[in-house]
C-alpha cells in the first residue's frame, strides 16, 4: 500500500488530541477552537492560491463574507421550516463560487500586481453592495443565526456537537486541499506558477486552470464562511472588509505560505493573538504591525516553512528533494 | 436627481478639481516609487498622516517643551516636516525595505503595510483617535466670494501649490539628466553602475523622495481635515487606484488621473453620492480589464 | 408540634440562605469595547476606569462576596466580541458585560446573553435594533438612544423657529436611525427636511456636501454621522463660512469630539447629550475623581458606564442575589438616580428612559477652564424625548 504522506499523518496525529477537547473546556475551550478551524479552513483555501499558484488575492473575504450572510440568511428565515442546515451551507459555497466565478474570470486576465489590484477593486465592490442591501443587516449584522440539525438529527445548538462536526468538516477540507494539490491539476497550477510561458508552450489552458483554482479556492473559503456564520451565528460586514482579507494573508504568510500546515498554525497563532491581546488594552494594531514587519523581513518562509527548512539542512547530506516556498522560487523567476 | 443649477455644478466641479489636484500631489510619490523602485508603498498614507501630525507637534506642542520661540508655523512646516519624514524613509529603506528588493512585490507591500499599522497604532496611543485641529496661516485664510460658491482662501492655495510641484517633479523625473539618469537606472542598473553611478544610493534618495513628496502632501492637508491617525490609510485606498489607473510609474498618468478622478468624485457626490468612495474602484477595475497597463503606463 | 414547627422554620430559613446567592461567589464585571480604534476616545479605558469607580463606590464588596473587573478590546469585530463574551460566560464567571461602541458587537453580545442568562448594558451601543426586533429581556440600553439624542436637538431647534432641515447622512445604519427618528420629530413639529444627502462611511471630504446644503437654504444642517465624520464636517463648514448663515447640528456628538475640533468652530452648535460633567455638584464631583485617573473629563458613554455598574451592583444587592432575571426585575424597580443619570426608569423593552441635556457649546471667550465647553440650556424629560415601545420588539415571547 501506499505510504500515508506527511501532512496526512500529521493531521491523523492531531485528530487524537482534537477529539478530547470536548472533554477538558477549562484547557482548550471548545468555541475557540471552532473559530481556529474555520479561519484555518480559510487561510488553507487561500493557501492554494498564492502558495501553490502565485496569485495572490487581495479579495479573499468577499467569498468568506457573502457565504457567510447567505448561509445566514436562510437559516434565520427557513430553519423553523424544516431547512437542513447541509443545504444552506452548500447554499453558502454556491454563492462563493458563483462570486469567485465572477471576480476570477475578470481578474486572471492579468498578471502579477494587476491581479492583485482587481481582486482589490471587485471584492471592494462586493464590501459596498453589502452595505447597501438589505437583508445583510447592514453594519448591525446578523445574530443568533440558528444551527440547525444535520441530517435532521444532531442538534448542532450543542457546542460538542458543533465542534464535531466542525473538526469533521476542517478534516475533509483539509484532505480536498491535499488531494487537489498533489494531483495533476496541482502538478499543472505549481508548473504555472513556477514557469507560465513553458506551461503554454507545453499546451496547457492556463487561463482555465487559473480560473478554476480560483473558483476551488473561493468554493472553500466559502465553506469556511457558512462554517464560521454557523459557530458563532454572527455574520457581519467585517467579514467582507479589506481587513479580512488582509488578515488571511497574515495568517498563511505567518505560518508559511505553499506549506501544508503553515495556513493552519498561522491561523491558530493569528486568532490567538487577537482573543488573548484583547485583554491586555489598545496594543493589538501595533503587535499585528510589528509581526507583519518581522515575519516578512526575518520569517519570510514562515513558521512551519522554517521549520522545514531547518529540518533540511539537517539532512543536507543525503539525498534530498528542493523545498518548494515561495521566496525562493521567486527569486530565481526572471522578470517581477 | 437631476434638477441642479448650472451654478451648483459649477461648484461641485470645483470642488472635485480642487480635491483632484490633492490626490494627484499624493499619489505622485506612489508613483515615483513604484514607478522607479517596484516598492509598492503601503506605508505611503501613515508617512502622509506622521508629517501631518508634525506640523501640527512643531506649532502646538513644541513651544511648549522648548519656549514660544520654537513654534513652527505652517511654512517652516512645509519644509521641515517633509525632510524629516523623508529622511524616516530612508532609514525605513537602508534597513529593512533594502533586504526585499530580489523577492516578488508582495514581501515589500506587506513591509510597508505593516509599518503603517504601527505608525497608526502609535499615534493613536498618543493622540487618540479623534485628532487635532490645525488652522490655516494666518496669510491663507479667509476666502473668495466667486460668485457661483464661495472660495476659501486656502483650496486655492492648495490647487496652486499642488499643480507647482507636480509640474516640478515632472519636468524633474522627465526632462532632467538626474530624470534621464534614475530611469536609466531602474532600467538596467548593472550597466548603470558600470558607469559609476552609485545605484543604491540612487535608490534610496529616491524612496526618501517619494516619501517627502507624501510629507508635504500631509502638511498641505493639516489645514482641510481634522489631523487623526486613520487620516492617511482612508486616503490610500484611492490614491492606489489613481496610481494603478494612471500606469504603475507614470507620473504624468499620475497627475492626470489624480484630476479626473477628483472631477470623477466631485460628479459622483452630487448625483449618486453614496458610491463615491466605490466608483473609484469600478473605474479601476474597468481600467484594469480594458488597458492592464493604465491609461499611460507601459507593462513591465 | 414543635419539632414540625422548629423544621418548617430551619426548611424556612435554609431557603433564604440559599436565596441570598452569588453565582461562584464573585460578582464579575466585564466591560468589552474598542481600545484601539475608532471608538476609542469615546469609551476605551476611560470607560474601564469608570467601571472601577463604580465598583470603588460599592467598597468592592456586594452580599460579601467581592467585586471583580475585567476587560477586552473587541476591536470592532463581532466575532472577537462574541467569542470574549462566550469564554466570559462560561469559564469567566462574568455576570454582566458593558459597554459596547459599534451595534453589531452590542447585537452579537445580546443574543449570547439571553441564551446564557447573564446582563448586557450598552452604553456606547446605539442601534434601534437594540431596542426593537433584537431587543431582549436582560438588556438595560443605559446611556441614550440614536432617538433621544435627535429629538432633543430636533425638537428644541424647531421651537427656535428653524424649521427647515438639511441632513448630510453617513451611509450608515446609524446615520439613516438618526436621520429617520430626527425626521419624524421636525414633521411632527411643524419643520420640513428640503433635502439630503449620503456620504459613504467613513468620510473625508465634506465639500461637496455642504455646498449642497449651503445652496438649499435651510435654516439646519443636521449631521445624522458621528466621531471624525462629524468633526470634518464642522471643520469644513467654517472654512466655507456656512457657519456665519446657517446652524450645524451634530446629531450625534461626545465631549471629546468638541475637545479635537475646538470652541472656536465648534462654538454656537445646539446638541443633546446624556451626561455633561458640569451639570451640577454631583456631577462634577464624580468627574473629578475619574479626570484624577484619566486625566481626561469622561464622555457620556464613559460615565453611562459608571452608572449601569454602580446600579448593577446596587441591584444586586437589594436582590440577593446575582441571577439575571432577578436583577433586572430590581432594576426595573428602582429609580436610577446618581452622579450621571437623574430621574432613570428602565423600561421593559431595555430603554433606560431618563433626563437628557441640551447643550450649546460656548465661545472660546466663555469658557474659562479647559473642558468648560457646554451652556446648559436645557433638561429634557426623559418622557418627552424617548420614543415609545418599539412595535417591532416583542418582550415577554
Amino acid at each position: 500500500m501506499k505510504s500515508i504522506p506527511t501532512p496526512v499523518r500529521i493531521l491523523l496525529a492531531l485528530l487524537v488530541p482534537a477529539l478530547l477537547v470536548p472533554a477538558f473546556p477549562e484547557i482548550v475551550y471548545p468555541v475557540f477552537m471552532m473559530k481556529v478551524l474555520c479561519y484555518a479552513l480559510f487561510a488553507l483555501a487561500f493557501n492554494l492560491l498564492i502558495g501553490f499558484t502565485g496569485l495572490v488575492s487581495f479579495g479573499h473575504a468577499a467569498f468568506f463574507g457573502w457565504a457567510g450572510y447567505t448561509t445566514g440568511a436562510l437559516m434565520i428565515r427557513f430553519s423553523a421550516h424544516g431547512l437542513p442546515v447541509e443545504l444552506a451551507i452548500l447554499a453558502g459555497i454556491a454563492t462563493a463560487t458563483a462570486i469567485g466565478w465572477l471576480i476570477g474570470t475578470l481578474a486572471i486576465r492579468r498578471t502579477g500586481i494587476y491581479f492583485s489590484m482587481i481582486t482589490l477593486a471587485l471584492s471592494q465592490i462586493a464590501y459596498f453592495l453589502a452595505v447597501q442591501i438589505g437583508w445583510t443587516g447592514g453594519e448591525d449584522g446578523m445574530q443568533g443565526i440558528p444551527r440547525g440539525r444535520l441530517l435532521g438529527l444532531i442538534d448542532l445548538s450543542n457546542d460538542n456537537h458543533m465542534y464535531y462536526f466542525t473538526l469533521a468538516v476542517f478534516a475533509l477540507g483539509f484532505l480536498a486541499i491535499h488531494r487537489i494539490v498533489h494531483s495533476p491539476f496541482g502538478q499543472v497550477l505549481k508548473a504555472l506558477r513556477d514557469n507560465a510561458p513553458r506551461a503554454v508552450s507545453l499546451g496547457y489552458n492556463t487561463d482555465r486552470c487559473k480560473l478554476y483554482a480560483f473558483m476551488l479556492s473561493a468554493a472553500l473559503a466559502g465553506l469556511a464562511g457558512s462554517l464560521k456564520a454557523l459557530v458563532l451565528q454572527l455574520s457581519a460586514l467585517n467579514d467582507v472588509m479589506l481587513t479580512t482579507s488582509t488578515e488571511v494573508l497574515l495568517m498563511t504568510l505567518l505560518g508559511g505560505l505553499g506549506t501544508s500546515w503553515g495556513p493552519v498554525v498561522g491561523a491558530a497563532l493569528v486568532v490567538s493573538l487577537q482573543n488573548y491581546l484583547a485583554e491586555l488594552g489598545g496594543v493589538v494594531t501595533i503587535i499585528i504591525g510589528l509581526t507583519f514587519i518581522v515575519c516578512v523581513s526575518f520569517f519570510r518562509r514562515g513558521m512551519v516553512g522554517e521549520w522545514q527548512a531547518m529540518l533540511q539542512r539537517r539532512h543536507s547530506k543525503q539525498h534530498n528533494a528542493p523545498i518548494q516556498d515561495r521566496a525562493t522560487t521567486t527569486a530565481e523567476t526572471p522578470g517581477r | 436627481m437631476f434638477d441642479i443649477s448650472m451654478q451648483a455644478l459649477a461648484a461641485q466641479l470645483l470642488v472635485g478639481l480642487i480635491n483632484g489636484c490633492f490626490y494627484a500631489m499624493l499619489s505622485m510619490g506612489l508613483a515615483i516609487i513604484f514607478g522607479l523602485l517596484n516598492i509598492i508603498n503601503f506605508a505611503h498614507g501613515a508617512q502622509f498622516m506622521v508629517a501631518a501630525f508634525l506640523a501640527w507637534i512643531g506649532f502646538a506642542q513644541l513651544p511648549l517643551l522648548l519656549g514660544p520661540e520654537f513654534k513652527v508655523n505652517f511654512w517652516a512646516a512645509l519644509v521641515l516636516a517633509p525632510l524629516l519624514v523623508g529622511g524616516l524613509g530612508i532609514l525605513l529603506e537602508k534597513t529593512l525595505l533594502k533586504r526585499l528588493y530580489h523577492l516578488d512585490h508582495l514581501y515589500g507591500l506587506l513591509l510597508t503595510f505593516g509599518v503603517a499599522l504601527v505608525l497608526e497604532g502609535a499615534f493613536r496611543h498618543f493622540y487618540g483617535i479623534s485628532g487635532v485641529s490645525y488652522d490655516p496661516p494666518a496669510l491663507l485664510q479667509g476666502g473668495v466670494d466667486l460668485g457661483f460658491m464661495f472660495l476659501p482662501v486656502y483650496r486655492g492655495f492648495v490647487v496652486v501649490a499642488s499643480l507647482l510641484i507636480c509640474v516640478v517633479t515632472w519636468y524633474l523625473f522627465e526632462k532632467t539628466r538626474l530624470g534621464a539618469l534614475l530611469r536609466a537606472g531602474t532600467e538596467n542598473p548593472k550597466l548603470l553602475q558600470a558607469f559609476g553611478v552609485n545605484i543604491p544610493l540612487m535608490i534610496t534618495l529616491t524612496y526618501g523622495f517619494g516619501v517627502a513628496l507624501a510629507g508635504i502632501a500631509g502638511v498641505m492637508a493639516a489645514p482641510l481635515m481634522q489631523i487623526n491617525p486613520l487620516m492617511g490609510s482612508n486616503l490610500l485606498n484611492i490614491v492606489f487606484a489613481v496610481v494603478v489607473i494612471g500606469g504603475l510609474g507614470s507620473i504624468l498618468g499620475a497627475i492626470a488621473t489624480g484630476l479626473a478622478l477628483g472631477l470623477l468624485e466631485g460628479l459622483t457626490k452630487v448625483f449618486y453620492p453614496e458610491a463615491s468612495t466605490v466608483v473609484v474602484f469600478v473605474i479601476m477595475a474597468l481600467v484594469l480589464l480594458l488597458r492592464p497597463a493604465g491609461m499611460f503606463g507601459k507593462e513591465k | 408540634m414543635q419539632f414540625k414547627q422548629l423544621s418548617v422554620c430551619l426548611a424556612a430559613c435554609a431557603a433564604l440562605a440559599a436565596h441570598a446567592q452569588v453565582s461562584d461567589d464573585v460578582v464579575k464585571i466585564g466591560v468589552l469595547n474598542d481600545l484601539s480604534g475608532i471608538y476609542s476616545d469615546l469609551s476605551g479605558q476611560g470607560s474601564v476606569t469608570a467601571a472601577r469607580l463604580a465598583i470603588e463606590e460599592m467598597g468592592g464588596k456586594v452580599l460579601g462576596k467581592p467585586v471583580e473587573l475585567v476587560f477586552a478590546d473587541h476591536q470592532n469585530k463581532p466575532d472577537v466580541a462574541a467569542n470574549l463574551a462566550r469564554g466570559w460566560f462560561d469559564q469567566g464567571k462574568v455576570d454582566m458585560v458593558t459597554d459596547f461602541p459599534t451595534a453589531s458587537t452590542a447585537l452579537a453580545v445580546m443574543e449570547i446573553a439571553k441564551q446564557k442568562n447573564r446582563i448586557v448594558m450598552p452604553s456606547s451601543g446605539l442601534a434601534t435594533a437594540i431596542l426593537g426586533e433584537k431587543c431582549t429581556p436582560l438588556t438595560a440600553q443605559w446611556t441614550t438612544n440614536t432617538y433621544a439624542l435627535a429629538a432633543g436637538t430636533a425638537r428644541a431647534l424647531v421651537k427656535e423657529g428653524k424649521k427647515n432641515w438639511y441632513f448630510i447622512t453617513a451611509d450608515y445604519t446609524f446615520g439613516h436611525s438618526l436621520e429617520k427618528d430626527a425626521t419624524e420629530v421636525i414633521k411632527a413639529d411643524g419643520g420640513t427636511v428640503v433635502g439630503s444627502s449620503r456620504h459613504p462611511f467613513p468620510g473625508g471630504d465634506f465639500s461637496s456636501f455642504l455646498l449642497k446644503a449651503q445652496a438649499s437654504k435651510a435654516d439646519v444642517i443636521a449631521l445624522a454621522n458621528a466621531g471624525n465624520d462629524t468633526v470634518n464636517a464642522i471643520k469644513q463648514a467654517n472654512e466655507y463660512g456656512i457657519t456665519r448663515k446657517q446652524i450645524v447640528a451634530p446629531l450625534l456628538t461626545y465631549i471629546s469630539d468638541v475637545h479635537s475640533i475646538g470652541l472656536d468652530k465648534a462654538q454656537g452648535m445646539y446638541l443633546s447629550e446624556a451626561f455633561y460633567w458640569d451639570f451640577d455638584e454631583r456631577s462634577r464631583a464624580w468627574s473629578k475623581k475619574f479626570f484624577e485617573k484619566q486625566k481626561r473629563m469622561p464622555t457620556a458613554a464613559q460615565a453611562g458606564v459608571y452608572s449601569a455598574t454602580l446600579n448593577y451592583l446596587r441591584a444586586v444587592q437589594a436582590a440577593g442575589t446575582d441571577e439575571a432575571k432577578a436583577v433586572m426585575a430590581q432594576l426595573r424597580k428602582m429609580t436610577i438616580d446618581d452622579a450621571v443619570i437623574r430621574n432613570g426608569k428602565l423600561r421593559e423593552d431595555g430603554a433606560l428612559v431618563h433626563d437628557m441635556l441640551l447643550l450649546q457649546v460656548k465661545a472660546p471667550s466663555e469658557s474659562k477652564a479647559p473642558w468648560d465647553y457646554y451652556k446648559v440650556k436645557t433638561v429634557l424629560k426623559g418622557a418627552d424625548v424617548y420614543p415609545p415601545i418599539s412595535p417591532a420588539c416583542h418582550i415577554g415571547q
